[in-house]
């Protein structure tokens, strides 16, 4: 059973602690509650302290098979059963398992007649049956000072307490005792005089009409033991404390990314989106597209296999699945496929504290990689900044040491807050992403910046911000000789300049044109001074060949008469 | 002739402790002293029978339960107050 409670890097000389299974109280107690000594667990009525008691009794049997005795002085066996049933505890079932066993004790003052010396070996007696009988490692005692009203002589109650207690240990029972806060004192009847080994007190406080449940460790004899006080929450499972997790910075880092879920925001973070197990914050006025972005995160999430948990302040799941369909985000199959859980709640529902530890619960039993808060402003209005910002620290402490990739969405209150967020948070986070209103020729348009990422090259450019019915678009911005032209206006501008391109493509055809007109009229030109250049030419070569004819002829005609005259010649030779 | 019990009563103890001892000493005599004859006495000691220290609602000890004549009374100590027994057993107003 040693080995069970204790843990391995503790040493054997170390304190012996038996684990009470509590949600949360274990951690804070570094292994529960000293083994085998009576802890006092004391505070004012309704504190919870008879639940923390049998929670205790119940765990210890049920998660480490520690049989237990239920010792009532107020309610009695069937009450109690009927009270801690709507916890989900069968305490019939474990009483027939020998795990349980109850003996209510009652006193009527009215019928004790007190007549000399007496001890309560009776109560002894019916103790050490009932631990002997089952084989119990630990009692309760819920609330022993009923003896005090009960009987008279408070000597030999004094004593006898005294002596009770000191029996407990011997016996090596784990004993949680209760007892009712008292004037000036722990209890009414200075019980912390007897158990000394460790004290708890739990409060109940209200603020702002808002109750917190706290609990601190007033005393811890022989043990180092947190002494904040820790809120806690009683639900539907029991009792679980937050444990302030360790603040030191140490822990384990991721370089996966992941995507945003808008591809143009992941390449504006450097191509790849954030940084798995990273902290982001979403910051904007009113109606930016806050929510938006926090569901196309979700989506990203979702459609990676991967669980989310969207704690929403603002709106309700249908609200929320309803609305993102109007960007052709569907939520509602994940919620179906069981990857995406929306926990809505009025963030005056109850203190910050309890936020907290509501938050924690649903982590730990959902076990989500993303959780996404929207907004976190909204806590504002059940603490101070200083206190929502203490939990915030808190929180992105404990999903960071999970590894859990966190998305908060803050409500700027007035717009020109370009340098803080509202919580002051913008330090802590990892990447901090701003949606900011520009306005501008009577509208309003939304421009993108992430002021920062840590680790990752990003873009310094601001992006508008587009919401259309197939969802989130950014768009660069026009930067033209006015500035930063968004929405409409920059629309006018790419149409001025399509007008433009147009123009010119024109301008060049209509001189395109002309060139070839020029060169078809001096073609034409040329062709005609050929013409011309030919027609000389053959006139030339004309008065060329008739000269050679004229001399051809001539010179036939002249061989012609040359011979007819000789001809001419021998015929007036015959004749003579 | 044969004598009328019309006192019930059991005495709780734990074995032979001081308390006890004394316990049923006291009432021995005063049963003998003031109800001679009409009285049934029975000594339980507790360490044998746990049980019946639950039964019973049995916190202090030792304890004197007045079974009979009704209404039940519980008187606890060692008796030596006898006035106070005496009242508890309704003898003496």
């Amino acid at each position: 059973m040693a080995n069970k409670t204790d843990k391995k890097t503790i040493p054997k000389t170390y304190l012996a602690k038996t684990r009470t299974g509590i949600t949360g109280f274990d951690e804070i107690t570094d292994g529960g509650i000293p083994k085998g000594r009576p802890t006092l667990v004391c505070g004012e009525a309704g504190a919870g302290k008879t639940l923390f008691a049998i929670e205790s009794i119940i765990r210890g049997a049920t998660e480490f098979r520690e049989p237990g005795v239920i010792i009532t002085f107020e309610e009695k066996a069937e009450e109690l059963q009927t009270n801690v049933a709507s916890l989900g505890f069968d305490l019939i079932k474990l009483q027939k398992e020998n795990l349980i066993k109850i003996d209510h004790v009652q006193i009527e003052r009215s019928e004790i007649e007190e007549t000399g010396e007496y001890d309560l070996d009776g109560l002894f007696i019916r103790l050490g049956y009932a631990i002997d009988s089952i084989g119990a490692k630990r009692i309760m005692l819920d609330t022993i000072e009923n003896l005090f009203s009960g009987l008279q002589n408070q000597s030999i109650l004094r004593a006898e307490l005294r002596r009770l207690f000191g029996w407990l240990k011997e016996k090596g029972v784990t004993a949680i005792i209760t007892g009712e806060k008292g004037d000036g004192n722990l209890t009414r009847q200075g019980l912390e005089e007897y158990v000394s080994d460790c004290v708890i007190l739990l409060e109940h406080r209200i603020m702002n009409q808002i109750s917190t449940r706290l609990i601190r460790i007033v005393k811890y004899r022989g043990s180092q033991h947190g002494t904040n006080e820790y809120p806690f929450l009683i639900d539907e499972d029991g009792i679980s404390v937050l444990p302030v997790t360790s603040l030191l910075l140490d822990k384990k880092v991721s370089s996966q990314r992941v995507s945003s879920g808008i591809p143009a925001l992941d390449k504006m973070l450097g191509g790849k989106g954030f940084f798995a197990g990273s902290s982001i914050l979403v910051s904007g006025t009113a109606g930016t597209g806050k929510t938006s972005i926090a569901a196309n995160f979700a989506k990203a999430t979702c459609e990676r296999k991967e669980k989310c948990i969207y704690f929403a302040f603002e709106e309700s799941p249908d609200q929320i699945v309803r609305n993102m369909n109007s960007i052709d985000l569907n939520l509602g199959k994940y919620i179906k496929a069981g990857l995406l859980h929306i926990q809505a709640s009025r963030p005056s529902l109850y203190g910050l504290e309890m936020h907290l530890v509501a938050i924690h619960k649903k982590i730990k039993q959902f076990k989500p990689r993303t959780v996404i808060i929207d907004p976190i402003t909204n806590l504002v209005t059940v603490g101070s900044m200083a206190e929502v910002k203490s939990i915030l620290v808190r929180l992105i402490d404990f999903l960071q040491s999970e590894g859990i990739t966190v998305l908060f969405t803050a409500l700027n209150l007035v717009a020109n807050t370009k340098e803080q967020s509202d919580e002051g948070v913008s330090s802590l986070v990892d990447a901090w992403i701003m949606v900011r209103d520009i306005e501008n020729n009577g509208e309003r348009n939304r421009g993108l910046y992430i002021m920062k990422s840590r680790g990752m090259k990003h873009s310094n450019q601001v992006r508008e911000f587009i919401i259309t019915d197939h969802g989130i678009d950014l768009v660069p911005v026009y930067l033209g000789p006015d500035g930063v032209l968004t929405g409409s206006a920059r629309e006018a501008q790419q149409l001025d300049e399509v007008t433009g391109v147009e123009l010119k493509t024109h301008e060049l055809g209509r001189k395109d044109r002309e060139i070839a007109r020029k060169r078809l009229v001096l073609e034409a030109k040329i062709a005609s001074l050929k013409e011309e250049f030919e027609s000389v030419q053959e006139s030339l070569n004309k008065s060329y060949l008739e000269d050679d004819l004229k001399k051809e002829i001539m010179n036939r005609n002249r061989k012609q008469l040359t011979q007819e005259r000789n001809n001419h010649n021998t015929a007036n030779d015959k004749n003579k | 002739m044969p004598k009328k019990t019309e006192y019930v009563l059991r005495l709780y103890v734990t074995g032979a402790s001081p308390n006890s001892i004394k316990a049923i000493n006291n009432i021995k005599s005063i049963c003998e002293i003031y109800l001679a004859g009409k009285y049934a006495l029975e000594i339980v000691d507790i360490y044998q029978e746990a049980e019946v220290a639950k039964k019973e609602q049995i916190i202090a000890l030792p304890l004197l339960i007045k079974k009979f004549p009704l209404p039940e009374k519980r008187l606890i100590g060692d008796m030596s107050e006898t006035e106070k027994v005496l009242k508890g057993l309704g003898l003496q107003s």
